[in-house]
């Protein structure tokens, strides 16, 4: 298990109280916008394309990994708090590099994490 | 950990740090690990080594004056500059520096799209501009001019062209440094300069005559460490009226050489956009007979194989822009030259489309041509829309379900833009590799090669950039940057040079081009002291050293 696997799995058990933290103060309409720029053109709904591969590169991975465990879309994810999506975003993770404050800030990644918890609850009903 | 810049002590780096927080603000001066991780090159065959190539802060401006500040600050304190503007060079070194502990100068706050004509086909951008920001910016405008995109649209305009990255659409525009009109530069004692007509004050054609009047330097900002571009202009593509495509195929291995110059014609006439070859002999990897002949480039073999199996040797998909009569008319006459050309030789329809195309037109996966002749066309790079379809590459697959390519790598020789070039170039390469104890993954003798610059072709040099897939240790990395270093070295003696690499190969790249005692190295280098006495702006960038670390020049591993 690696150093990244281990925050993560520390912030996932932290998850409930984390949520409750995060949540407020974060703008979910701007998060979808960033996601939308930043983040589907790897990670959406959509298929892989010219490539002729069913999802993009992402998604794809992401089912690969959890195989049906969690889902493959980022969008349909309860446990990506915004401590948790930091982690992620700011460390990289497999072939996903880091991004940085240039291009995503600490208030991007909050607005993110709340679009998706919005998302995910939607997707759930 | 802290890194130090080379040749700087830990106080006076912390009075330049101090210096450049003054400059851009503390929020904007990052020396934290995490906020660092970011600026490393994630698929670095060195990571976590301790010769890394990892910068020793960021600094972040906001505006031309800021990168003039920290240029002046970093003269005072000698210390190393690395710029980057989007900072997704993957694959070839990411936002990692050509010497450790530089500082980077992150130019992605920069971020704005200065001004786009679409009657006069130009856009003016600053850094930080992607092609994935630029594109929403041209369709939130509804604008009808094209930008020729690269392959991943997280990367930008300006530091796709300055590493001289290439793109698909037609010939002019798919050498993005080549399309590239006008530069603002900030030099490195910190002066501002302008190139081509924007040397004239008032001038109303920056973007239109790049040259303007006396020697243009502009050439020496792309792959290279003489200033920090900070404003860049590019031509645009008009948005044509239809886009048709067609395949050609001819039968025998041989007849590579007149399908090359019939399309070298075309192109050249700029009667089509990139064409794209390959080989229908895909379709008998599994033959052993097949592959036995094809290993030992036995053509006689092989065209007796290939007829047997009635498959074609070679295709080439062409693509027209346009109107639907002048693509239909270029296509008819593709055909016509064709078939006088090469006995033999098939032609098939492919698609024919009003532009823009729609949503289930550009993302339809079925191919119009009959089995066995596979499409390698991407509609939506060949029509200007950025993706990162193509990151599934060094992303985890249903075909390596465990891994990602840690060492996702780019390299490529320049070959001759002829048929009989390339042929000899997949010997040379498939003996090297084989000489050196690499058995290429892929069959040579059905590789084809790229015409991604109109005027010349780029041809893989074998599967060496993914043999770490499976082998991910330190000791695995280092053997292959030694590897490849070997493969450069042996390709040289035989003509081929790269054109683009990551840090880590720079210098063995560089050590190719060494007529008359490396006179254009000498030459680059002396420009390189006189204007950068200190040696600050990128030193080592596209193998060029200024005096003060000249040192470190192939001393990376070795």
């Amino acid at each position: 298990m690696n150093k990244l696997t281990v925050v993560v799995a520390v912030l996932a058990a932290a998850l409930p109280l984390l949520l409750s933290a995060a949540e407020p103060v974060a703008d979910a309409a701007a998060g979808k916008q960033v996601f939308q720029l930043r983040c589907a053109p790897c990670h959406g709904a959509g298929r892989g394309g010219d490539p002729g591969r069913e999802m993009l590169p992402g998604t794809d991975a992401l089912r690969i990994k959890y195989k049906g465990a969690l889902p493959a879309l980022l969008e349909q994810r309860s446990d990506l708090p915004e401590p948790v999506l930091r982690v992620y975003l700011r460390h990289g993770s497999w072939s996903m590099p880091a991004f940085r404050k240039t291009e995503l800030s600490d208030v991007d990644i909050a607005n993110i994490a709340a679009y998706l918890a919005l998302s995910a609850r939607s997707s759930a009903h | 950990m802290t890194i130090l810049p080379p040749g700087v002590s830990a106080g006076q780096f912390a009075k330049a740090l101090a210096e450049f927080t003054a400059a851009v603000g503390k929020d904007w001066v990052l020396t934290d690990d995490e906020d660092l991780q970011a600026y490393r090159d994630h698929f670095s065959m060195l990571k976590g080594q301790p010769d890394e190539l990892v910068c020793s802060a960021a600094v972040c401006p906001a505006d031309v004056a800021q990168v003039q500040a920290i240029v002046r600050i970093a003269n005072r304190y000698k210390t190393p500059l690395f710029a980057i503007s989007t900072g997704k060079n993957f694959a070839y070194g990411g936002p990692a520096p050509n010497v450790r502990g530089s500082v980077t100068v992150d130019l992605k706050r920069m971020n704005r799209v200065l001004e786009i004509d679409e009657k006069r086909h130009f856009a003016l951008v600053e850094p930080g501009v992607s092609y994935i920001d630029f594109y929403r910016h041209i369709q939130e405008r509804n604008l009808k001019v094209w930008v020729d995109t690269a392959d991943v649209g997280w990367g930008g305009l300006m530091g796709n062209a300055l590493d001289r990255g290439i793109g698909y659409t037609l010939g002019p525009y798919r050498d993005h440094f080549s399309a590239h009109c006008g530069m603002e530069v900030v030099l490195p004692d910190g002066e501002l300069m302008r190139t081509g007509m924007g040397a004239l004050p008032g001038s109303h054609a920056w973007q239109e005559y790049r040259h303007g009047f006396g020697p243009d330097p502009a050439g020496l900002f792309a792959q290279g460490g003489f200033g920090i571009v900070v404003k860049m202009g590019f031509r645009l593509m008009p948005q044509p009226e239809h886009w048709r495509t067609g395949l050609i195929t001819v039968p025998k291995r041989r007849d590579f050489i007149a399908l090359v110059d019939t399309v070298n014609y075309l192109t050249d006439l700029f009667i089509i956009g990139e064409p794209l070859y390959g080989s229908p002999l895909r379709n008998l990897r599994s033959d052993a007979e097949f592959v036995k002949a094809a290993e030992a480039f036995d053509e006689a073999a092989m065209d007796r194989i290939a007829a047997s199996h009635n498959l074609h040797s070679w295709q080439v998909e062409l693509q027209f822009y346009g109107s639907e009569k002048t693509t239909l008319a270029n296509w008819e006459w593709a055909k016509e030259l064709m078939l006088r050309n090469i006995p033999g030789a098939q032609c098939f329809e492919g698609e024919s489309l009003p532009v823009p195309v729609t949503a289930e037109q550009i993302e339809r996966t079925t191919r119009p041509y009959p089995a066995p002749y596979a499409s390698q066309m991407r509609r939506n790079i060949m029509h200007g829309v950025p993706k990162l379809y193509v990151w599934w590459m060094p992303s985890r697959t249903d075909e390596f379900p465990d891994s990602w390519n840690e060492s996702h790598l780019g390299l490529f020789s320049v070959v001759a833009r002829s048929g009989a070039a390339v042929l000899q170039a997949q010997q040379d390469f498939d003996r090297i590799a084989r000489e050196l104890g690499n058995k290429p993954a892929n069959l040579s003798a059905i590789s084809t090669p790229v015409n991604w610059y109109q005027s010349v072709f780029l041809l893989g040099n074998g599967a060496f950039g993914s043999n770490t897939r499976n082998d991910t240790s330190p000791e695995a990395k280092i053997a292959q940057v030694k590897l490849l270093r070997e493969v450069l070295r042996r390709n040289a003696a035989l003509g081929y040079g790269d054109y683009r690499a990551p840090p880590v190969l720079q210098d063995a790249v560089a050590d190719q081009y060494s007529f008359n005692n490396f006179a254009l190295r000498r030459f680059n280098e002396r420009l390189k002291d006189a204007i950068d006495p200190n040696g600050i702006i990128l030193p080592g960038r596209g193998g060029v050293w200024p005096r003060a670390l000249r040192a470190l020049r192939g001393a990376l591993r070795k």
